[in-house]
């Protein structure tokens, strides 16, 4: 009898698996895109359009050491390294076609969404002039409200159908609306699941290392509409619940700090960043990042607002009020706050954020200056440094509540 | 008639004297609003009884704004809520903050806890600006934004007083237009730093002031022989408004023939309609038909063959790209731009200039060196 596959192994497998449907559908000739990770993945699952998507290729090119070579491809090209080193490694990829560590297959169209930046804009018109292919764009303008009202609802709604049209005509695929509405329920199966696996960090231990986040989360990302991802979700969930209530964690030593991690992860420099937290017993067990991949709604114009309630694209205070709820309700004892200097959207109100941040969750913070897969903006000794400090900030602030209880 | 360098100094005495400027008009008992990059509807305000006050930031040196930007973030911004923070900007009534880049996005909260004396209007707008859904999107956004301008100013905007605006701020924009056709023809009185700070003028006080102005300029102009010496180039990007950049292009002789200059013509090209039966929606339509610049979507990149015809037409030696440190939507464009250059045989010159820039001799050796290579 086979074992039972823990939901790490499946997602694992089933994001390989996904990246290969594309790989099949190209080879049978099926047109393909390459797809903004925050563009409505409803869309392009009920069609059964297979996409890849340059965001996670980037990711995995900096967690494969070839972040910096790729950089360079671009900056070569006259990219200037201002630029987000996502951006740069696809472009430079889709000038040259070569990369050892991942290669996804060429696409006939693109699909962009500007939700979480302007840059995902200005980058998809550059592909779609380097390719010579179609680009289409959903564009969800910022919020500076809490509510996303009826104006920007009908407005992303008279995209998603010229998106549609669009799609049908090139791809000679046609919507089915029953599917669609499949697609989002199972979407909100996927959603719910996700979200309810990393509130199992509110548990005291975490019943895992919060770096796994940044491991499942792709699947959130690229497949949360389909059934096998829900499942996938949904045993993720179960596993990390029925480890809280033993008391255990897949964390690696004692779990002496918890901390809440702000931004994307520097996938260049992943293991030096989780080492030099887990070395000293520090855990992530808040993060907006992976739950950012989960859009709740119940019908069209909730899914519409949805894609607008995603981080980088709502308003200030709400993006702290997430923040600061996760920060009380899983237990944080400090921040540590990425600079990213590939992200100005993320990066253009960390400082603010951190005032708001130590303020209302009354937490110590550090930032540190990184890149999301740019190694070389990365420094070792200032992360290691920032981080001890900050450490010892949160065993100080332990003792004298130790001894204010015993007072 | 008074002479051009007279005119010239009323202009300049404007650009060099933002402070000053917005001190007249409240001294005059009107409010002002500061408007922010780019493309904003500045007209409204004026329809509301409001003086709209330019805000494009200063070459200076910031300090207080590290606190809320990254040191990587572009100049603009910067200076802007660095002026906001030390009290240099006090007297307005609000900040305009067009959505339109990243780095704009990030201004409005870093603003509002900041600057906590002047509110903020921000001005959301479609990027998928053609469509007919994002023309009414942009519409009913900018309707509020005329709510919000009315009830600082107490004054409710009649459809008449949003067309008279329009009118006055296109009037303006083809005195600009025609200033900019006339400069290169009279290279022996308008220098590069002249034309510039003509051209910036516009942005500080009163808006029919200023095309008295530039009218008056023109004529003056339209009046004197013609002079065509220099290196004739077109200039692109988002500023170039540096006095130590337009002085160096004045040293090695360069004329600017015409500029794709986002704070220049681009925002002058393109006026606003005049639609009687709904005044505000001709701002949508004025952002569909804008081509030419970074910060709006531009799938074909328009902007590099619009670049190229304006060389073309201008009879250019060379474009230069004034490069705004630290602003990606230029960047992005920089490549697709380059190549449609390179392909039309259009010289081309890179610089890259910040507002907090005090170092400008490897930008002269680039300049003297491009010259060479042009003439």
């Amino acid at each position: 009898m086979e074992e039972k596959k823990p939901a790490k192994i499946v997602l694992r497998d089933l994001q390989d698996k996904i990246a290969e449907d594309v790989w099949e559908a190209k080879r049978r000739g099926e047109k393909i895109g390459w797809c903004a990770s925050n563009f409505p993945q409803e869309i392009t699952t009920a069609m059964d359009i297979k996409v890849a998507y340059p965001e996670n290729m980037g990711a995995a090119i900096g967690a494969k050491g070839g972040g910096r070579r790729m950089c360079e491809e671009a900056e070569a090209m006259g990219y200037s390294n201002d630029i987000c080193s996502y951006a740069r490694m696809n472009l430079a990829y889709a000038a040259h076609d070569d990369c050892p560590e991942i290669q996804i297959p060429r696409p006939d169209f693109l699909l962009c969404c500007n939700n979480i930046c302007g840059c995902m804009m200005k980058w998809y018109e550059n592909l779609a002039l380097e390719l010579d292919i179609p680009l289409f764009m959903i564009d969800i303008p910022h919020l500076t409200e809490e509510v996303c009202d009826t104006d920007r609802i009908a407005y992303i709604r008279a995209q998603f159908d010229d998106c549609i049209a669009g799609l049908e005509k090139l791809t000679g695929k046609k919507m089915d609306w029953d599917k669609f509405r499949e697609v989002m329920e199972v979407s909100q199966r996927s959603s719910k699941a996700w979200l309810r696996a990393m509130d199992a960090m509110k548990n005291t231990p975490s019943p895992f290392s919060g770096f796994d986040t940044f491991n499942n989360m792709a699947v959130a990302c690229v497949g949360r509409g389909t059934e096998d991802a829900a499942e996938a979700f949904e045993l993720l969930a179960d596993e990390y619940e029925a480890l809280a209530a033993e008391g255990k964690s897949t964390f690696k030593g004692e779990e002496k700090y918890r901390i809440l991690f702000e931004g994307i992860a520097c996938w260049a420099n992943l293991k030096f960043t989780y080492k030099a937290l887990q070395s000293r017993g520090i855990n992530l067990t808040s993060t907006i990042y992976g739950p950012a991949f989960s859009f709740l709604y119940q019908n069209m114009d909730e899914l519409m607002a949805a894609y607008a309630y995603v981080p980088n694209s709502y308003c200030f205070e709400k993006e702290v009020q997430l923040r600061v709820d996760s920060a009380i309700r899983n237990k944080v004892d400090g921040a540590v706050m990425h600079i990213n200097r590939s992200c100005k959207r993320w990066s253009g109100n960390t400082y603010e954020m951190e005032r708001q941040l130590r303020e209302k969750a009354g937490i110590p913070t550090m930032t540190f200056d990184g890149d999301q897969s740019d190694p070389r903006v990365f420094s070792e000794a200032q992360y290691d440094t920032r981080v001890q400090a900050l450490t010892e900030i949160m065993e100080a602030n332990r003792q004298s509540r130790k001894e204010e209880s015993h007072a | 008639m008074r002479d051009v360098k007279e005119i010239l100094k009323d202009l300049t005495w404007i650009a060099d004297n933002p402070r000053a400027c917005l001190d007249e008009v409240l001294a005059e008992g009107k409010k002002a609003v500061g408007v922010m990059p780019y493309y904003a509807p500045e007209e409204l305000v004026y329809a509301a009884g409001m003086v709209p006050f330019g805000l494009w930031g200063a070459d200076m040196a910031v300090s207080a704004s590290r606190q809320y930007f990254p040191a990587f973030y572009c100049g603009i911004v910067h200076t802007i809520l660095e002026l906001g923070l030390t009290g240099k900007l006090s007297g307005l009534s609000a900040v305009m903050i067009p959505l339109t880049c990243d780095s704009l996005k990030g201004m409005g909260a870093n603003w509002k806890y900041g600057v906590k004396t002047i509110p903020i209007i921000d001005v959301p707008y479609a990027q998928n600006r053609k469509i007919e859904a994002g023309k009414a999107f942009t519409t009913a956004k900018y309707r509020e934004i005329l709510e919000k301008l009315e009830s600082i100013s107490g004054k409710k905007a009649t459809d008449e007083d949003i067309l008279a605006a329009i009118r006055l701020f296109n009037e303006n924009r083809a005195a600009c237009l025609e200033f900019v056709r006339l400069a290169p023809k009279h290279t022996d009185v308008i220098s590069a730093l002249a034309r510039s700070r003509v051209l910036k003028s516009r942005t500080f006080g009163d808006r029919a002031r200023h095309t008295a102005l530039v009218r008056e300029l023109n004529e003056a102009l339209a009046a004197l022989p013609e002079c065509t010496k220099g290196v004739p180039v077109v200039t692109t990007g988002i500023l170039a408004d540096s006095s130590e950049l337009m002085n160096i292009l004045d040293e090695n002789g360069y004329v600017i023939a015409a500029d794709q200059v986002a704070y220049e013509s681009v925002e002058l090209r393109y006026p606003v309609p005049e639609v009687p039966a709904d005044p505000v929606s001709g701002f949508a339509v004025r952002l569909a038909e804008t081509e030419g610049t970074s910060v709006l979507y531009d799938p074909g990149k328009k902007r590099a063959a619009d670049l190229k015809d304006l060389a073309k037409e201008a009879g250019a030696a060379g474009v230069i790209w004034v490069g705004t440190k630290f602003c990606d939507p230029e960047e992005f464009d920089y490549v697709p731009v380059k190549k449609v250059l390179e392909e039309a045989d259009i010289p081309l010159l890179t610089l890259e200039v910040d507002r907090q820039m005090v170092n400008f001799e490897q930008i002269r050796t680039a300049a003297e060196a491009f010259k060479d290579a042009v003439q």
